[in-house]
């Protein structure tokens, strides 16, 4: 039984943590992530969500908030954009590191200067490598969705990591979309309480976030990353489960019309919709094109973004965020490592687009596609630019 | 008692590095850190305790008939013993010595 209605997806986000049962939200508030915030206090307030809402005063503080809840065992959630999330990254890596199973929703916003509240990729990019399951959404069914996954997955005791969830900023907060709202009744039966596997209390005393001397701290971190690489199993679990009660079924890499296509074009969150226009309209040329949409940014879906661009010739990476002085755009970057060791591999080539909220359309991409064919080598640019 | 660090294999660990042993911190030798090293001389030594008092790390003992031993296994060497010793019964020498 589902509900398929109108809503802002701000709102189906504070509905799906609702319907997740959090028991503590710490947040402040910042553009754009606000509605969510204020929807999660509305229904705090009026008693529908029995949970502490700690209206913090920074984000440093909303992260360790739940840092500290999450580490007596309650189910923690917090949100943020852009100069939010970088007051909280302190604290961001604390949080993997102590393998606490926190959910994040993060409303993608570039970062100052100069000052903008519009969507772009660069606050997310600048904590890659926090030590977070971090995933893109497309769309506001995403967003609903991912709630209950991501806690799915992050409370696994075969994973335990936080789980931070890329939702472009007003592109995605502010629309309203017809969301299909599940019954709490699947929600109780995808997504059990919580069940830490340590918790601060004083009947049995533990020691989180200790000292580790050199002797030891390379141990700790080999532990970590190995933690996150083999959180794969349980993300794949988490997305066919949810698939199987809901019909919605996600995948690391998402493709689309990739299979003859020669050209492949890579996007990651709201723009991929967007990318699949283009791609369309090619395709109605007789052109083969395909689209690649990368879901699941860390652990990096490295095998199964080599399969979907096998027999590609030539791949064109959309980066929404720049790696100042570094060889093209994050994303960029990780595609050419992941295809370097193959016998053939496709000629990459880097448009970083998007950047604060300048708009990208499907003539857009077209045109990407058009000067990457044209243009040899592997090269990147900033695309859009006045000279 | 825990493992010594340099013993512990990266799959040894509890997640998220979590210390379960209460009071394992007790296994750690800080007196690894020492590079000087408290002597006692016991005949100026007036059983004050002032040492005692003072030491930050609990590495001094006192005995049964109220005089004093150093523990070395803690004692990191900081030199406040000798320095608040009202009879300079204490003395730091350097460790190669």
């Amino acid at each position: 039984m589902v509900t398929r209605v109108g809503m802002e997806v701000s709102i189906a986000a504070a509905e799906a943590i609702k319907q997740a049962n959090v028991d503590v939200v710490a947040a402040y508030p910042i553009t754009p992530q606000t509605h969510i915030v204020e929807h999660l206090a509305e229904v705090v307030n009026n008693g529908e969500l029995d949970a502490e809402f700690i209206p913090v005063e920074s984000e440093h503080s909303a992260m360790s908030v739940c840092t500290g809840s999450s580490a007596a065992g309650a189910r923690s959630f917090t949100c943020t954009a852009s100069q939010g999330l970088a007051l909280m990254s302190e604290i961001v890596y604390i949080t993997s590191s102590l393998r606490l199973p926190i959910l994040m929703l993060l409303a993608n916003r570039t970062l100052s200067s100069p000052l903008s509240i519009w969507n772009d990729h660069s606050d997310v990019m600048s904590v890659r490598d926090c030590g977070w399951i971090q995933v893109f959404v497309e769309n506001g069914q995403e967003v609903y969705d991912h709630v209950f996954i991501g806690y799915r997955v992050a409370e696994d005791h075969n994973c335990l990591l936080p789980f931070m969830v890329n939702l472009d900023g007003f592109v995605l907060t502010h629309v309203i979309e017809p969301v299909e709202l599940l019954d709490q009744e699947i929600v109780d039966r995808y997504l059990p309480p919580y069940q830490p596997l340590y918790t601060l209390h004083p009947d049995h005393p533990v020691t989180m976030g200790a000292f580790a001397m050199p002797a030891l701290y390379t141990e700790t971190k080999k532990a970590q990353a190995e933690a996150l690489t083999d959180a794969m199993p349980t993300i794949l679990k988490g997305w066919q489960e949810f698939g199987e009660l809901t019909g919605r079924y996600y995948h690391p890499v998402e493709q689309y019309q990739t299979e003859d296509a020669k050209i492949v074009l890579v996007t990651q969150g709201s723009l991929g919709e967007t990318a699949s226009i283009a791609i369309d309209t090619l395709r109605e040329k007789g052109e083969a094109v395909g689209l690649v949409k990368i879901r699941l940014w860390r652990p990096f879906p490295f095998e199964e973004f080599r399969e979907a661009v096998a027999g590609a010739e030539l791949v064109v990476v959309m980066d929404r965020a720049i790696s100042y002085g570094g060889p093209g755009g994050p994303l960029a970057s990780e595609i050419r490592s992941a295809l370097y060791a193959e016998e053939k591999h496709p000629r990459v080539v880097n448009f970083i687009a998007g950047i604060a909220g300048r708009d990208v359309s499907p003539e857009d991409f077209m045109q990407m596609i058009r000067q990457a064919r044209e243009r040899p080598g592997e090269w990147y640019e900033i695309y859009d630019v006045r000279e | 008692m825990a493992k010594p660090e340099h013993e512990i294999t990266w799959k040894e660990l509890n997640v998220g590095c979590v210390i379960d042993e209460p009071g394992n911190a007790a296994s750690y030798r800080t007196g690894d850190w020492r590079s000087q090293r408290p002597v006692y001389n016991k005949d100026r030594c007036i059983r004050c305790g002032t040492c005692y008092i003072f030491c930050p790390d609990m590495a001094i003992k006192i005995l049964d008939d109220g005089y004093i031993e150093h523990d070395l296994y803690y004692c990191k060497g900081c030199g406040i013993c000798a320095e608040e010793c009202p009879t300079e019964a204490i003395a730091m020498v350097d460790e190669e010595e």
